[in-house]
Parts: C-alpha cells; structure tokens; sequence
C-alpha cells in the first residue's frame, strides 16, 4: 500500500499543550473492536471531543470554529504514550491532520505515524510552546510545512527549521510502501536468515 | 572490538543490513506474538498485496484482549465487534499457517504470560508484537519491544523491521527489599524519579543486586512497566533462574539443542567497560509501597505520602496537568493516601497476575473477608496460571474472601471486554496504566502491587502493606 505523498501542507493549526497524552485518550476502547480501519474519525479524542450527552464539547479545541479541519497538531511532550494501537494515528489521519509538531514522542506513535505518512516534528520544549502560544489565537493559526526544505512557516512570518533522518524523509516525500522497499532485499534476509540459524539452532 | 552493552549485542546480532548512517538497519526478529485486536488489518494487508507470511512457524497467536472472563468458559463472544476479530483472526490464522491459542485452550491467556510460559520466547532472541509490554520478555534476557498494526505486517511479509537504534540506559538497583515491597515497587518508584517519558528513546538494562535477588517472573513485571517510563525495551542479563525457569517448558528446545542453548546465553551480558549513555542508581533500601495518585504512572508517591499540592509545583503546564489529574481523580490536595476509599480492586494484567503474584495476594487474604463496599476481582494471567492456583488451594482463599474468581485474559486492565468500570468508579488495580477512561470512562484508577491491592479490597481503602493487619 502506498501512501499519500507529505510535500508541502498549508492549513490551520491546533494546539494540544498537555503532556502524556496517551493512545487510550486519542482513540478509547470501544473504537478498536473493528478488523478494518474505517470510521475512528468518529473515535478521535472521543471522551474530551464529545459530552456524556454525545454532543460536542464547546471547550474542545477541535470543536472550535478556528481549529475545525485543522491539518495539524501542536502537541505537549510525550504525545502518543501507552498502548501500541495504530487505530489513534488512523483517526488522526481521519480528521485530517497531518502533521504534528511536539517536543518529545513516544517511541511506538512515532513509528505508527511515519508508517502512515503523517509526519512528526521534534522540536525543542521552547519552541513548541512558541509555536504553541501562536497557533492558539485564531488569526495566527495558520501554518505551512514544506518537507523538502524541512521548514515551518508561522502566521507571524518566522520560519522554523526542522530536523529528520533522511531515511524518514524520504519514506514520506515518496509516500513509500515500506514493505515493498523491504521486499526487495528478500535475498539477503534469507542469507541473513540461514546463517542466523545455522548459529542459533534452537531458534528453527 | 570495543566493550558492548547487552543491547548492542542484541541487535548487532540481528542486523541484515544497515541502511543509512542515522543507526537504521534492518532487523531482523525471531518471535512474534500475535492477538485479535491489533492484527486483523495486518493481515488485510497482507490478503489485498497477495503477500504470504515469510515464517509462520515464528509467530504463536492467542485471544487475550476482548474475551468475558467470566467464571464459565465459552467460545462466543459477547458483542458483535469482539466476535468478529476472534473469528477473523481464527480464519487468518488457518490461512496463513499460523498456531492459535484460542479461547477454550489450556495454554490461552495473556500473550506476555503465556509466551514465557510455554518458552516460546529465549534468551538472546529479538521479538517484536502488535502490544507494548512486549518489553515483558527481557526479564528472559531476549529483546521484545512493541509495534503497531502496519509494523505487524511488515514482520509478517518479511520477518523483519526497519528499526533504529536506541541510547542505551543503566539502571541499577542495589539492597535488599524490606518485606511487603515488590518489584512492582522498583519499577513505579523508577518510573515515578525519571517520568513517563523518561526513558523515551532508550532500551534500559537492569541490574544490581536487587535485581539479581529477584524471581524470573518479578522480573518480568520490572520489564514489562518500563514502558511507562517510555523504553523501547528494557532487559535483564539471564542467568542461572532464567535457565531454571526455562528448562522443560513445552516450547524450550531440549537435550543438546539446550545444553548449547545454555552455554551461549551465558555469555549474554555487556562487556566489562562497556559505556551507556546514561546510569541511574536506585537505592532498594529506600524504597517505600508505592501507589499512584493521577492520572499518568509517574503520579505516583509512597503509601505514606499524601497527595500533592499542583501549588507547589513551579512549571505552569505541569502545574496545570497536575490539576487536571487530581479533578478526574476526584482528589484533594494534602489528603492522606491512606485515606483514599476505593469501590472496587482488581489483580490481573501482564504486569502482575502469574503465579507468584497470587501466591502474594492470597498470602494477605487468607482468612479475611473483602470490604462490605468493595468488589473484588482476580482474573489470572493465563489459564494455566488459573489452574495452577486452584491446585494450591489459592483459589478457595480468594473465593472464601469475597473475591471474583475468573477465567483469564487483559481484562479490566485495558477494558476492552465487559469488565468495565462506570465513571466515578476507583480502583486498586495491580495492572500498568492509570490513564484517564483506561479501565472504563470515568473511572479511576491507583496503581500498585497485588498485594497492595489484597490489602486494600480487605480494608476497603489503600493500605501500606507493611502494617496491615496490625492493631490500630
């Protein structure tokens, strides 16, 4: 399966400043018993998005009128935390985001999201809170991510650079299927594989 | 070639190749163990690319997450959702070649209890699996770390990930345990110190003496928690129990396959002078129960503390998290912990209900009754784990003391199945996360030791162990 291409992404931006939000907040229990991926747009952020009476919480940050269809995500540190359920990045891409920009990701969320070509961008505490600050007014919500040149663009005019393996870049500049690329080397993992083996002979 | 660490070995060991100077390479991974609920669009994957999977004989699958475990065992599932991934992954399983555990199995029940069990995970191995305390498995001396859903399928299409190398962190832990404490002691008071993402980016190996004096399966839930603290992976050198705890389990090899097994699994261990990126030292003689107060497994404080003020704290966000937490927890600052009323305790997880961990419990129980208020629930590890405490007469102390006596699976540490807790609920939970909703929406959660929990279903509040039962 390939991917949807991460170049350059215009759009508004939604700060979510708390740390240690875990997977079981971004995507609760009763939205994981399907076997496809469809419908956890419905599961995203389900217990702070929605009230007991299944309306939407006006307190919400995506609920609000400036942040509604936001593209991406400012997170507090440790965004992603807890179970390994891939379903919370499938509703994140659901809803539309697709990027997020945080200080600090769990390791198990980080390898989800750029599986799924959403990409993730470390920067320091500072200047996530920055950024933070900004996005949180209406009228500087508005942010540009361009992959190629690894660069943030505020509402203000400043532009942030950002650090990524070139690895990963590449991955979601091409939207790469991962497991294709991997596929190819089938000759040296079977090499690899009977030499393995052959060496650990209790692991056949 | 220069000292390495334990971790170096592990994954130098199963580089196929690398592929770029950033420290990613291609890995390649010896186990997997597979569920019902992370795995079916895995294997979609795999149907819609016409792709099979490259070593069936490397992966054991077992349904553990949305089971009832309700006293009577049955194979239909209660909801429609549940059913659906249990049979899906019966037809997958079938498809692909694939051995399934399921739910009428002996051997079923949590897949971190039950690989170990069955000694379907080695020392020196790499496994990798769709569940995050996959870290579980270092307490054998493998290297398990978890992965999402797409990763799954990859592992299945080729035996391998794309993976990058972690920093690596020491933590030693040095003295003996004063009674009542526990290893799940060390890892909430490891994971209290450095934070919930203070080993992000790191595989962690323990060791120290503490660590040394512990069982295999005390062990294991040291491992398996490490996670909260963020590692990728957290291992123990194995040793001779390790060898002892293995030797004759269903899957472990036999004759000269382990006696050569053994003798190169003595050798797993960082060199002498090999460097970590970074060392913590814990003191195990310091160490008080612990028990969490919020909402993430670093709020966590000593049974004898009280919980604390979000005013003392300086930095605004934390402050202002702390808050948050102590709202959804529906507690007040300068409060006793001691004094917190719980309506229900729960002994299960991967984390801490094997054997040992209801040898300890049952040890506080014998001869008590459960609080009036409070609803009580063990639901054993795995099914042989189930068995076993029956045979030792655990079981009968359990039931005789009030609590509910079930079948096994993740229960209500995760929630996925009907053992749901109605908001305002509050738990003592001997499982691994207090997240916010985690155990039912609304419903709160304190993390602690099975014991801690036996001692707190029977005095209807948390209790530090080390004085429970004594006269007021």
């Amino acid at each position: 399966m390939s991917l949807q291409p991460f170049t350059q992404v215009s759009g508004q931006a939604a700060p979510l400043l708390a740390a240690n939000v875990d997977t079981d907040v971004i995507m609760p229990k009763q939205f994981l018993k399907g076997i496809d991926r469809q419908g956890l747009d419905r599961g995203l952020f389900f217990d702070l998005r929605f009230l007991a009476d299944g309306t939407p919480n006006p307190e919400f940050v995506l609920n609000q009128l400036a942040w509604q269809g936001a593209s991406f995500l400012v997170v507090g540190a440790n965004f992603g935390c807890g179970s390994s359920r891939e379903h919370a990045v499938w509703g994140l891409q659901q809803m539309g985001i697709r990027a997020l920009i945080g200080s600090r990701f769990a390791g198990i969320f980080f390898d989800n999201c750029q599986r799924n070509g959403v990409l993730l961008i470390t920067l320091d505490e500072a200047q996530v809170q920055r950024i933070g600050r900004l996005v949180s007014q209406p009228e500087t919500a508005q942010i540009s991510v361009d992959l190629e040149t690894q660069q943030i663009r505020l509402a203000d005019g400043e532009v942030i650079d950002f650090q990524i393996d070139g690895l990963r870049k590449t991955a979601l500049l091409l939207g790469l299927d991962a497991i294709g690329s991997t596929l190819q080397r089938q000759a040296q993992i079977e090499a690899f594989e009977r030499e393995h083996l052959a060496a650990n002979p209790w692991l056949a | 070639m220069s000292p390495r660490t334990l971790y170096d070995k592990h994954i130098d060991s199963h580089t196929v190749c690398r592929l770029d100077d950033q420290g990613h390479v291609l890995l390649y991974i010896d186990r997997q163990v597979i569920n019902e609920y992370t795995s079916p669009q895995a294997f979609s994957g795999l149907r819609a690319a016409g792709r099979k999977v490259w070593r069936p004989g490397t992966a054991l699958a077992v349904v553990d997450h949305v089971n009832p475990t309700t006293p009577q065992r049955v194979a239909a599932m209660p909801d429609a959702g549940g059913a659906r991934q249990v049979s899906y992954l019966a037809e997958n399983c079938r498809d692909f070649g694939i051995e399934l555990l399921d739910i009428l199995d002996k051997r079923q029940g949590i897949e971190h209890v039950i690989a170990p069990e069955q000694g379907f995970i080695l020392p020196g191995m790499v496994i990798a699996a769709g569940d995050s305390h996959t870290t579980t498995y270092g307490a054998l001396g493998a290297f398990g770390f978890g992965i999402g859903t797409s990763e799954i399928e990859h592992l299945l299409a080729s035996q391998t990930l794309v993976y990058k190398r972690l920093k690596s962190l020491r933590v030693t832990v040095e003295g003996e345990l004063a009674p009542g404490l526990t290893s799940k002691d060390v890892i909430m008071a490891l994971i209290g110190r450095i934070g919930a993402s203070g080993a992000t980016g790191y595989a962690i190996e323990f060791c120290g003496s503490t660590i040394e004096a512990l069982s295999v399966e005390a062990r294991m839930t040291i491992c398996n928690m490490a996670v909260e603290a963020g590692a990728r992976g957290a291992f123990m050198a194995p040793d001779e129990k390790v060898f002892a705890y293995l030797n004759g389990k269903p899957r472990a090899p036999q004759g000269e396959r382990w006696a050569r097994g053994v003798e190169k699994w003595r050798e797993l261990r960082s060199d002498p002078g090999a460097v970590f990126d970074r060392e913590i030292h814990l003191d195990a003689t310091l160490l008080e129960p612990m028990v969490t107060w919020g909402t993430s497994p670093d709020q966590a404080a000593p049974i004898g503390a009280q919980v604390p003020d979000p005013q003392s704290i300086d930095d605004p966000i934390l402050r202002q998290d702390m808050r948050r937490a102590l709202h959804y927890m529906g507690l007040e600052p300068g409060m006793a912990l001691r004094d917190i009323v719980i309506s229900h305790a729960f002994i299960g997880s991967c984390t801490n209900a094997r054997i040992e961990d209801l040898r300890d419990a049952a040890s506080v129980v014998r001869g008590r009754r459960v609080a009036g208020h409070v609803r009580a629930m063990i639901v054993p590890g795995s099914s042989e784990v189930r068995a076993q405490a029956e045979a030792e007469g655990l079981a009968q102390i359990f039931i005789d003391a009030g609590f509910e006596w079930r079948q096994s699976g993740c229960s209500m540490c995760l929630a996925m199945n009907d053992d749901v807790l109605a908001p305002g609920d509050r738990c003592a939970s001997s499982t691994n996360r207090n997240f916010e909703g985690r155990q039912g929406a609304g419903a709160r959660t304190h993390l602690m030791s099975p014991a801690m929990v036996a001692a707190a279903a029977i005095s209807g509040h948390l209790t530090d162990i080390r004085h429970f039962g004594e006269r007021p």
